[in-house]
């Protein structure tokens, strides 16, 4: 009787009335006595600092772009591959190109490094010399050269 | 009214809410998650008319891709909480106007439309069928389709690099 879309959205019916009832019923057996506390946003126990609006690393956005292009790939190879059997060999060269063409462009993404994620640099700590060496030192540097002048 | 059309209106009542909401929100990250009840109320209009195919591109694109992507977007942007964006309502007689002769135009196409409604039919998956023209009548434009791709991929890789890198 139901079709398959039916059985879901008989799922999201009782998805939605789950929460409602579970958050209706909440609201009316819990006592409400807020406190200042209570109310701050929680943050682990800490007090919140600043703004939760913070600019996300623009390699996010880059992965996002990625992502949906291939997602179309995706989408487009679904009808593809459910009847590619049927053509033989012929259907299997259209695929074939197809994902070729994609993969071109995942090996230049891949060669031109856009899918590493950028790390930061590891820099050995350097020691900011302030004294001034009873000897002076091989003029490595010549910032040490004009400070012992 | 059966159990078809209360679907269906449910389906158009989340749909043209949610829209209400993104033309009207003023915080454009509420904007933003509203988007996505009316890609999922479009993509359950779309499983009524029977284009199951169709639905499922739209949960996995619109709202898994699209959506995801405009909240990095949103997020990226440098100042969220001072950005300030216009929902007010400006030139609101053209606006009248130009609505009404749209709406006029739509209602008089509806009901001039003969319309072939089959309620009663099962409705038959259509990926199959669309697999089949796309490898058969249509498969230049699926070919061409890969190479639309790549140049997205491509350009888009290109233009979201950081200043700096190779």
């Amino acid at each position: 009787m139901l079709t398959e879309f039916g059985k879901i959205f008989v799922f999201i019916l009782l998805a939605g009335g789950f929460v409602a009832i579970a958050l209706v019923a909440a609201s009316l057996i819990r006592p409400k006595r807020p406190t200042k506390e209570k109310l701050k946003t929680y943050e682990c126990g800490e007090d919140p600092v600043g703004s939760p609006w913070v600019r996300f690393n623009i390699r996010f956005y880059v992965v996002a772009l990625i992502f949906i292009i291939f997602d179309v790939e995706v989408v487009m190879l679904f009808p593809w591959a459910l009847v590619y059997k049927n053509f033989g060999v012929y259907g299997f060269i259209v695929g074939a190109i197809f994902l070729l063409v994609l993969f071109l462009g995942m090996a230049y993404e891949w060669r031109k490094g856009d899918l590493e994620w950028a790390r930061p640099k590891i820099e050995p700590p350097k020691m900011d010399i302030k004294f001034k060496p009873e000897i002076a030192p091989r003029p490595v540097e010549e910032k040490t050269v004009s400070e012992v002048e | 009214m059966n159990l078809y059309d209360i679907i269906f209106y449910l389906f158009a009542a989340i749909t043209i809410v949610s829209a209400f909401i993104v033309v009207n929100a003023k915080n454009i990250v509420y904007a933003a998650f509203s988007l996505l009840f009316t890609f999922f109320g479009v993509s359950g209009l779309y499983v009524l008319l029977g284009a199951d195919f169709i639905a499922i591109v739209q949960v996995m694109v619109y709202i898994g891709g699209i959506l995801v992507l405009l909240l990095f977007g949103v997020m990226l942007t440098h100042k969220i909480t001072s950005v300030d964006i216009k929902a007010g309502s400006v030139q609101t007689i053209p606006a009248v106007i130009i609505i009404g002769i749209f709406a006029a135009l739509l209602i008089g196409l509806m009901y001039s439309t003969h319309w072939a409604v089959n309620p009663a039919e099962i409705p038959v998956t259509t990926t199959k069928s669309l697999g089949k023209t796309l490898v058969t009548e249509y498969v230049l434009i699926f070919e061409l389709l890969g190479i639309l791709l790549l140049v997205a991929m491509i350009g888009a890789a290109t233009i979201a690099r950081r200043d700096g890198d190779k």
